[in-house]
């Protein structure tokens, strides 16, 4: 009895503790921490979704940064005002936020005749498709997208308070800016779509999901509506990566086409892999691991061996260590834990003396 | 009329060496059922070795060299990595091949840097004539060698006793383990074969009228993706067929892109994508691929 008693405490402390870090968080830390939390923020709010798809229901996607894309532009598109070059619709941003979301969903759904029909393999090489197709529409599309070198994004308003720098705004001896602005509202979209996600996956859409992942032709007699679960999960995780591109978008106050390519398409992968696939925490976990990866060995390489700083030659370059840890990390997960970091992290839990078992650890993560 | 036909018949020479690559993944998911994503990174070792040695050793020694040693690195990252992994989804081991590309692709490219490599072929800018049509030497030697080695696999493949083994182990691996098939050799086997082919093919990808190796050439290896997949992804015929539909797709896409105004621009790099997608809507198993029927 005691040992739950203490578990709730602990988790209660844990919970405590994360809430204050991100309340408190803009008052201590610099800008360079505030971008590369936004960044993982962002990045966890997109890798929710591409877990819920790919995790839990078993669809393989690599085309999660053409959703991402698909969110940002039409932000910026439904947003901005038009002028010579480019058009643009000039909603109210917030509207504009909320249409990002839909387009990327309407998105996902126009894709659901191909992702119907296609399983594994083939699935994600015709997601991989999505990539290149995003590539050519917003190099191509300059009056929407700017062509190559993008488009400012205009700050998000909502209610009337603005998410930039201007107009001047104090709190507690601070100057709170866009990034510090941002900063809340995107803890408060983490928690609501960390929220979401769990309940859908913790209820009856979750369980008939795994269903599918596990055994398509038994879900389907045992009356799961197949066809109908995977078209829908495919949209709500579309929607998710309208969500985070429309996030990246106000963090990055311009969109470029080159981000939304190849390597974050298999980013994204990564971080589910790596936080532990069909978990919402996983996700979470593996986002700000992959996103905050590369900014720290950038900021600390003048104090890490073999690392070498920017523009000299010799060793590798922060962003090249980054990559290949990051490499080894995606390798060493597949091979030796099978259930990713939040899997470990269950068990070491499990192992302690008086150890404190999470009721919601399912059963079949267990070693 | 012969701007078409040099279009034709260049789309049909790079059709041929996407067929070499595609051969490699259909190869490799025969064998151990897993999707390479590694395998531009194999193709970049391949060229990379022979641009590198080349000067010292002399042209013919390092394709060899090359060839080698992309067929090393791709056993060995069957040996330590797919064969130990105990993941029972086969999402997750093509996973692991990405994480195994990052590392080797960073590396590869950090070398590379901002270099164009040559690759010292005895071919140089070559041009052959037929009447008016002129296409590069490179092409043609493309498209011969390329014909030569997929014929030379689809017989091994057909009647020695690796390929019996081969094919046994793709129709059901525990009975032909029964039988006595060594599936971690054929599995190993298959992978060295696949390299090999990448690194041939990473020569033609890279001699005249590419000026040469850069850090961006396994990227072009990606179009053998939708290569493999139209073809069907455990049909060695549909590597071939899917191959050389998608090099003379690329190829007049991106012939006759300055006539499609501002539509054409980049028009070449996704066709072949629109080309696989149109297909698997109507074959979502590729053209030649097994279908998967379940029986309830």
């Amino acid at each position: 009895m005691s040992d739950s008693r203490n578990a709730r405490l602990f988790r209660l402390a844990l919970w405590a503790a994360a809430g204050a870090a991100a309340v408190l968080i803009p008052f201590y830390l610099d800008g360079f921490w505030l971008m590369a939390g936004l960044f993982a923020m962002s990045a966890a709010v997109g890798a929710i979704g591409l877990n819920l798809l790919t995790g839990a229901t078993g669809q393989l996607s690599m085309g999660h940064a053409f959703f991402l894309a698909v969110g940002a532009y039409t932000y910026v598109y439904l947003s901005s005002e038009s002028d010579d070059h480019l058009a643009g619709l000039g909603l109210p941003t917030g509207v504009a936020a909320i249409g990002a979301i839909l387009a990327a969903g309407l998105a996902g759904g126009l894709f659901s005749p191909i992702s119907a029909r296609l399983k594994g393999a083939y699935l994600g090489i015709a997601t991989f498709a999505l990539i290149f197709l995003g590539q050519y529409l917003m190099h191509g599309a300059e009056a929407v997208t700017g062509g190559y070198n993008g488009r400012a994004v205009p700050p998000l308003t909502l209610f009337g308070f603005s998410f930039a720098d201007t107009p001047e705004l104090i709190v507690l001896g601070i100057p709170f800016g866009a990034l510090e602005r941002l900063w809340y509202l995107a803890v408060l979209v983490l928690i609501a779509a960390a929220w979401f996600a769990k309940g859908v996956l913790t209820g009856r859409p979750g369980l008939a999901m795994n269903t599918i992942r596990d055994h398509e032709t038994a879900a389907g007699v045992m009356g799961v509506p197949v066809s109908r679960y995977r078209a829908g999960v495919f949209v709500l995780s579309s929607m998710y990566a309208g969500l985070a591109g429309v996030l990246l978008a106000l963090v990055f106050q311009r969109t470029v086409p080159d981000y939304f390519g190849i390597v974050l398409a298999l980013d994204y992968l990564a971080m589910i892999v790596i936080g532990g696939l069909g978990s919402v925490g996983g996700a979470v976990l593996g986002a700000f691991l992959v996103t905050l990866l590369p900014q720290l060995l950038t900021r600390y390489s003048d104090s890490l061996p073999l690392v070498a700083q920017p523009g000299t030659s010799g060793g590798f370059s922060p962003a090249e260590a980054a990559r290949i840890l990051y490499g080894s990390v995606v390798v060493a997960v597949v091979l030796f834990l099978p259930a990713g970091l939040l899997g470990l992290a269950q068990r070491v839990r499990q192992r302690l003396p008086g150890g404190l078992p999470h009721p919601s650890t399912p059963s079949r993560s267990a070693p | 009329m012969t701007h078409f036909a040099e279009l034709l018949l260049t789309g049909i020479s790079m059709g041929s060496v996407y067929a070499l690559i595609a051969l490699g993944f259909v190869i490799i998911f025969k064998a151990s059922e897993v999707v390479n994503f590694a395998h531009a990174s194999l193709l970049l070792i391949g060229g990379f070795l022979i641009a590198e040695l080349h000067g010292r050793i002399g042209f013919w020694p390092a394709l060899l060299a090359g060839a080698a040693g992309a067929a090393l690195a791709a056993a060995f990252v069957e040996f330590a990595i797919i064969r130990r992994s105990r993941a029972a989804n086969h999402s997750v081991l093509a996973i692991v091949t990405i994480g195994v590309d990052i590392i080797l692709a960073t590396e590869l490219t950090r070398r590379i840097g901002t270099q164009v490599m040559a690759m010292g072929d005895p071919w140089g800018d070559a041009v052959v004539h037929f009447g008016e049509v002129s296409i590069p030497e490179t092409r043609l030697v493309a498209l011969i060698v390329a014909g030569c080695l997929i014929g030379t696999f689809l017989l091994a493949f057909k009647y020695t006793g690796w390929g019996v083994a081969m094919r046994a182990s793709a129709e059901d691996q525990e009975a032909a383990a029964l039988m006595g098939v060594r599936l971690g050799r054929i599995s190993l086997s298959a992978w060295a074969v696949a390299g090999a082919l990448a690194a041939v093919a990473a020569l033609f990808l890279t001699v005249f009228p590419t000026p040469g190796l850069d850090r961006t050439t396994g990227m072009i290896a990606l179009k053998a993706f939708p290569a493999a997949i139209l073809g069907g992804l455990d049909s060695t015929t549909g590597a071939l067929v899917g191959g050389l539909i998608i090099g003379v797709t690329e190829a007049l896409m991106s012939g006759y892109q300055g006539e499609m105004g501002s539509l054409g621009r980049g028009l070449g790099d996704v066709a072949p994508f629109l080309v696989m997608i149109i297909v698997l809507l109507i074959r979502p198993a590729g053209l030649f691929g097994t279908r998967e029927l379940t029986r309830v």
